[in-house]
């Protein structure tokens, strides 16, 4: 089991023809399950045309109605970005991934807002995908230091969730699913949604969160798991030296309006029961003491 | 991007939003000179630069005469203007605004941002203006009303009528308001804003409404629509090596320490500054070279960091994933025969090919310390530069 994707998933990459797309579907392709799950690719005006001989369609409706395509993939450069998100959610998808980084507010603004009341649930933009070890890769994360296994990770950031991944994988702690919900400020699933389908899905017995400075969804995520969560939850948050008022890479890294500390999400999430180290060198050590 | 009040004032101008008579200027003569063409006996002389607070650090001054409008400009121009928004570095001033007095009856605050909870344009509106309203959202926030704007219906005049009346305005001036609320809301959306804030907005006390401050940031992944826009980027107001680093397509942010820190991704590059500290050592900067890490990359960050004065020794913390750790191995050897380097390196490198990658590093005539670990390299970093 796992959460959001599995061997049933089939998967449309929208931006196919780009040479990150190209690149990226050929390494998924070759991941586990991934030729059977990654029957298809978007570029309007290139259909009927083949990439790695995965067909190519010049739209997601006519995808998913010749391959029956219910997750896509979105690669396509920003400015064309939020546009590709909104193709795939009238073509009713359940599920999109958005690599993309640098998308507009605005445009971002405006996509989320015509999802309202859609089946289709968003991870990211500005992620690196979701993952089930050993089952499916959808996004540009190395797949080899991934094990199957129970922990869910959530986290906001790329080379620091490998990094986790790879603490994980060494202690011999494998994944469920692992999900990079992205480092903008607007954007789909957020900590707490995720939290919500791990504590569901029976393969996953503890969640490692990465959280970092900016908005307030650590703190949600923390209400939420005070609440509701069964299971174990082990996070960490970067950027506690993080002056104010300084993006820190990710347009949604900042500490601004007086809101976005680290110190207050740790705060928050040591008050829901949450294991919190401070130091990104032993969560997994953490994680594998919490399971004891 | 932020720009200058004049910059943002003349934008409000141009969507029917009414600011008081002005001039930019960038001498004492040209302050006299935009001082006598306003009529009026009574001018403010502004210090442009981005930062709030500039009243409070004596870089907004009223004067009555021509005379006063001089030694007002000679004093500011040129000032280091510190502000709580400055950093206690602060900042010199290089531009004025000469506006014409207004008299003020009232104060309120207007501001729109993007508010990520809703995922919508968020307007907030108090009866508190003037003042900082981070303060007043902390101290009194009852006193701040918000309404979210449906991006698919845009600002409905009824909620907007709403608001202003519920921060106790004068019923003379509810039109005037709601109408300059909309105005702004269509700068926010055609700039393509992050923020838009009026603040003071101001009731004269003959009755009418004057924006008498106003500030816009811009979102710097839409400037690719507004040329006109990316223009009035002021480059003085930024430090030097972010600018570069900005060319050189690395996020990079100068802070107070003295360990300089290479990193690749974002969250990676947080979390390294955060287990520097951890073990008693300080940061000199935020550097995230990406993905890729190539060498042109790798070499841009190295020299950056060497500009920095304070820094004592470089950490580099690399997770390969996609891009292989010989490659960014061999990208490091030579960007650092590319740059002389004379500083302790740390160099950690984890991820795909790591074994091969250590062996390039090992193989290679730098000089460097080798670290498994985050804790490894961080706590050598925090060694070398006490030394």
């Amino acid at each position: 089991m796992s959460i959001l994707i599995d061997r049933t998933s089939r998967v449309v990459t929208q931006g196919i023809t780009g040479k990150t797309g190209q690149f990226h579907t050929r390494m998924c392709f070759e991941y586990a399950a991934g030729r059977d799950c990654f029957v298809a690719g978007v570029t309007p005006g290139k259909g009927g045309q083949s990439v790695e001989n995965i067909p190519i369609f010049d739209s997601v409706i006519e995808a998913r109605d010749k391959k029956g395509c219910n997750v896509s993939v979105i690669y396509v450069p920003p400015r064309f970005a939020a546009a590709a998100i909104d193709e795939a959610v009238d073509a009713e998808l359940d599920l999109v991934i958005c690599i993309t980084e640098g998308i507009p507010v605005r445009d971002m603004v405006s996509t989320r807002r015509r999802m309202v009341g859609k089946k289709t649930i968003l991870v990211g933009p500005n992620c690196p995908g979701v993952i089930t070890p050993d089952v499916l890769k959808i996004g540009i994360m190395p797949g080899y230091i991934h094990r199957q296994g129970s922990i869910g990770v959530v986290s906001r950031s790329g080379t620091l969730t490998y990094e986790v991944v790879d603490q994980l994988t060494k202690l011999g702690l494998g994944q469920s699913t692992c999900v990079g919900i992205g480092g903008d400020p607007i954007n789909g699933l957020k900590h707490r949604d995720v939290m919500a389908h791990f504590n569901e899905d029976p393969a996953t017995e503890a969640v490692v969160m990465c959280g970092e400075i900016g908005g307030t969804d650590e703190e949600d995520c923390a209400k939420w798991i005070e609440q509701h969560m069964s299971k174990p939850v082990v996070a960490f948050i970067a950027g506690v030296t993080a002056p104010a008022g300084k993006r820190m890479g990710h347009a949604g890294a900042i500490i601004a309006g007086g809101k976005g500390a680290a110190s207050e999400k740790i705060a928050a999430l040591k008050a829901a029961g949450v294991h919190v180290t401070q130091n990104p060198a032993e969560i997994g050590a953490l994680t594998k003491q919490v399971l004891g | 991007m932020k720009l200058h009040e004049y910059q943002a004032k003349k934008i409000l101008r141009a969507h029917q939003i009414p600011v008081p008579e002005g001039n930019p200027c960038f001498s004492v003569e040209e302050a006299v000179a935009a001082a006598k063409a306003l009529e009026g006996n009574r001018w403010v002389v502004k210090a442009q630069i981005h930062a709030g607070g500039r009243g409070k650090g004596g870089g907004v001054r009223v004067a009555s005469s021509i005379e006063e409008v001089r030694s007002h400009a000679s004093a500011i121009l040129g000032m280091n203007l510190i502000t709580h928004q400055t950093g206690p570095t602060g900042k010199v001033v290089e531009r004025l605004l000469i506006e014409r007095g207004v008299e003020i009856a009232d104060e309120l605050y207007i501001g729109l941002v993007v508010d990520r909870g809703s995922q919508r344009v968020v307007l907030m509106a108090s009866s508190e203006g003037g003042v900082d309203i981070e303060s007043v959202a902390i101290q009194d926030p009852g006193k701040i009303r918000t309404l979210q704007i449906d991006p698919k219906e845009g600002m409905s005049a009824d909620a907007a009528r709403a608001v202003v009346a519920e921060i106790g305005l004068p019923e003379s001036v509810h039109d005037d308001v709601v109408k300059l609320l909309s105005n702004l809301y269509d700068v926010f959306l055609t700039c393509d804003a992050t923020l838009v804030e009026v603040n003071p907005l101001v009731v004269t006390r003959d009755g009418n409404i004057v924006a008498v401050d106003a500030k816009i940031n811009l979102d710097d992944s839409a400037m690719y629509r507004h040329p006109e826009l990316a223009e009035l980027r002021d480059l003085s107001e930024e430090d030097p090596n972010e600018i570069a680093a900005t060319q050189a397509g690395l996020n990079y942010i100068s802070l107070e320490g003295n360990i300089g820190c290479l990193v690749n991704g974002a969250g990676l590059a947080m979390a390294t500054m955060d287990i520097i500290k951890l073990h008693g050592g300080e940061p000199a900067n935020f550097l995230d070279v990406g993905g890729g890490a190539t060498t042109e990359q790798v070499s841009a960050a190295f020299r950056i960091m060497l500009k920095h004065s304070s820094v004592r020794v470089i950490l580099v913390n690399i997770f390969g994933g996609i891009m292989r750790c010989d490659v960014i191995a061999a990208g490091i050897v030579e960007a650092a025969k590319q740059v002389d380097i004379r500083l302790p390196l740390v160099i950690r490198l984890e991820g795909t090919n790591v074994e091969k990658g250590r062996q390039i590093l090992a193989d290679s005539k730098i000089s460097f310390l080798p670290a498994t670990t985050m804790d490894d390299a961080a706590q050598k970093a925090v060694a070398a530069a006490r030394k």
